[in-house]
C-alpha cells in the first residue's frame, strides 16, 4: 500500500510540478507513438480496405499473413528495425538508429498489421450490406475504396485505437531502436522499465498511471466522438 | 447529342444456376422503351434473380442478355427490396451517386435539390439517412435513382416492408418516373399492385417465365393454370412436385 500511495503522490508531485523531464516524456511518448499510428493508418486503411474488397491469387496467404503480424513480438520487430537501421544494415547509411524516427518506424511496422488487419474486417461486412448497390449505382471495388472507409468511419476508429493501445503500452521495440537515451529517445514505458530495474518503483508507478490516465483520455475522447455521431451510423 | 437508346433489351435462352441448382431456366424476352412490367410469381420463383440478371449484377449461366448500347450500365438503376443507405446525410446519398457518374459539382446541387422537391423529402435533406423510416429510406432510394435520369428503373419489392399509406406515396414517385420517361421493370407478389402498375405481366414460377402477357389480358384470363391459380390466390407450394412440373412442362411430362 505504501508503494502505491508514494507513487500516487510522486505522479501528484511531477504533474502538478510539471516536471521538465517529465514534460519531455510524455510529449516525446505522444510524439513517437501519434506519429506512428498516423503513418500506420495511412498504411493500413487502405491496405485493408483493399484486401476486403479485391479477389487476387495470394489474397488468403496476405490475409493470413497480417492477421499473424497483428501478434508479433515487439522486441522482435525491435530487433528487426535495429538490424535494418544499424550501421552496417541496409539503411544504416541514413543514422536513423537511437532517434525518435528508429521508434517511429518500429513501432509502425507493430501497428500496421493491427490497423489493416481490423480495417479488412470492418470493409468486408460494409461491403457485404453495400455491394449490391454501389455496384448498381456504378462503383466496382476499386472506386467503393474511399466510400467505404468514409462510411465505416465511426466503426476504424476502433481499430486505430487498438493501434494506439499497442504503439503506447509497447516497450521492447522502442527500447532495442530508441535506446533509451536521457532526453533523446526516453518515453514513458522504458523509463517505467528503467525506473524498475533501478529500484525507483514509485516513481516507475507514477508514470505507469500517467500512461494509463492519457491512454484513458484518448480512448475516452474517441469513444464520445463516436457516441455523439451514432445517429450516422445507425 | 442525344443519348443513346438502351433498349430494347433483350434476353436469349438465359440460365443461371448456383450451388447446382438451377434457378432461371431458359428464360427468353425482349423489353421495349415505354411500358411498365411488373413480374410476379410467388417467393422463391426467381424474381430477383431475373432483375439482377437484367441489371448485370450476376452473369448467366448460359444464354445472352443484350443492350442496344455498350455502355448500357450508365442508363439504368436499381431501387432494392430493403433500401441501402449510406451512412451520411440524405442529401449526400444523392450527391454520392451523381458523383459516380462524373456529374459536375454545380448539377449535382440542382439535380439532389431538384429530386428531393419532387419525392417529398427536402425537408429531411441535412438528415442522417439511417434514422429515415423505412419508407423515407425508400422514397431516398426512389429519388437518388431518379437523379440518374435512368432510361431503364429496375425495382426489386420496393414496397414489400410497407405500410398502406407508404407503399401509395412510393407507388406514385414510380409511377412519376415512368411519366418522366423511364422505362419500369418491377417485380412484386402484391397483385394488387400489379394491377394498378402494370402494362405488361410477366408471370414466372421455379425459375420460367410460364406466361407474359398484357397486364389487362392476364388479369382477365390467365391462360397458364398455374398463373391462374396464383391470380385467384392459391398458394402455389400446394403444386409442388411431380404434379407441378407436369404443369410446367407439359412437353416432357405425360399428356395433362
Amino acid at each position: 500500500m505504501t508503494d502505491f500511495s508514494e507513487a500516487f503522490a510522486a505522479a501528484l508531485g511531477l504533474v502538478l510540478g510539471l516536471d521538465r523531464s517529465l514534460v519531455e516524456i510524455v510529449a516525446l511518448s505522444l510524439r513517437v507513438s501519434l506519429t506512428a499510428v498516423a503513418i500506420a493508418a495511412l498504411i493500413g486503411l487502405p491496405v485493408g480496405a483493399a484486401l476486403a474488397l479485391f479477389r487476387f491469387r495470394g489474397r488468403f496467404f496476405l490475409v493470413v499473413t497480417i492477421n499473424a503480424l497483428m501478434g508479433m513480438p515487439p522486441v522482435v520487430v525491435g530487433l528487426i528495425v535495429y538490424l535494418l537501421l544499424s550501421r552496417a544494415g541496409p539503411f544504416g547509411v541514413f543514422g536513423l538508429l537511437f532517434t525518435p524516427s528508429a521508434m517511429i518506424i518500429a513501432q509502425v511496422l507493430l501497428v500496421t498489421p493491427i490497423i489493416a488487419a481490423l480495417t479488412r474486417q470492418v470493409i468486408e461486412d460494409l461491403w457485404i450490406e453495400y455491394e449490391e448497390q454501389l455496384r448498381s449505382l456504378g462503383a466496382g471495388p476499386g472506386r467503393a475504396v474511399p466510400a467505404l472507409l468514409w462510411d465505416g468511419r465511426f466503426t476504424l476508429i476502433t481499430a486505430i485505437l487498438a493501434g494506439f493501445g499497442r504503439a503506447s503500452a509497447e516497450v521492447g521495440a522502442v527500447m532495442i531502436v530508441g535506446g533509451n537515451i536521457d532526453h533523446v529517445t526516453r518515453v514513458m514505458t522504458t523509463s517505467i522499465a528503467l525506473e524498475v530495474s533501478k529500484g525507483n518503483l514509485a516513481l516507475a508507478l507514477g508514470l505507469g498511471i500517467i500512461l494509463l490516465v492519457l491512454s484513458a483520455a484518448i480512448n475516452a475522447g474517441a469513444y464520445l466522438i463516436q457516441h455523439s455521431t451514432r445517429r450516422w451510423h445507425a | 447529342m442525344s443519348t443513346p437508346q438502351i433498349l430494347p433489351l433483350e434476353l436469349d435462352g438465359v440460365y443461371f444456376e448456383a450451388g447446382g441448382n438451377q434457378l432461371i431456366k431458359d428464360i427468353s424476352c425482349r423489353f421495349e422503351s415505354g411500358r411498365r412490367t411488373v413480374i410476379i410469381g410467388p417467393n422463391g420463383a426467381g424474381k430477383s434473380l431475373f432483375l439482377r440478371l437484367c441489371h448485370g449484377l450476376i452473369q448467366p449461366s448460359k444464354g445472352s442478355v443484350r443492350w442496344q448500347q455498350k455502355a448500357a450500365a450508365e442508363h439504368q438503376a436499381m431501387v432494392f427490396q430493403r433500401p441501402v443507405m449510406l451512412r451520411r446525410s440524405v442529401a449526400a446519398n444523392i450527391d454520392y451517386a451523381l458523383k459516380l457518374r462524373h456529374i459536375p459539382r454545380n448539377e449535382r446541387i440542382a439535380t439532389t435539390k431538384r429530386v428531393l422537391e419532387q419525392t417529398g423529402l427536402n425537408r429531411f435533406s441535412d438528415h442522417p439517412a439511417r434514422v429515415l423510416s423505412i419508407g423515407e429510406q425508400q422514397k431516398l432510394a426512389l429519388a437518388r435513382a431518379w437523379a440518374l435520369a435512368p432510361q431503364v428503373l429496375f425495382l426489386d419489392e420496393p414496397t414489400a416492408s410497407l405500410d398502406p399509406s407508404a407503399t401509395h406515396g412510393v407507388e406514385e414517385i414510380i409511377q412519376a418516373i415512368h411519366d418522366a420517361g423511364t422505362r419500369l421493370i418491377m417485380t412484386t407478389h402484391d397483385l394488387g399492385q400489379a394491377r394498378r402498375m402494370a402494362d405488361d405481366v410477366i408471370f414466372i414460377h421455379r425459375g420460367r417465365i410460364l406466361e407474359a402477357a398484357p397486364a389487362d389480358k392476364f388479369f382477365e384470363a390467365p391462360e397458364n393454370d398455374l398463373a391462374q391459380a396464383f391470380v385467384r390466390g392459391e398458394l402455389l407450394w400446394w403444386h409442388k412436385g411431380k404434379d407441378n412440373r407436369k404443369r410446367e412442362n407439359p412437353k416432357q411430362g405425360e399428356p395433362e
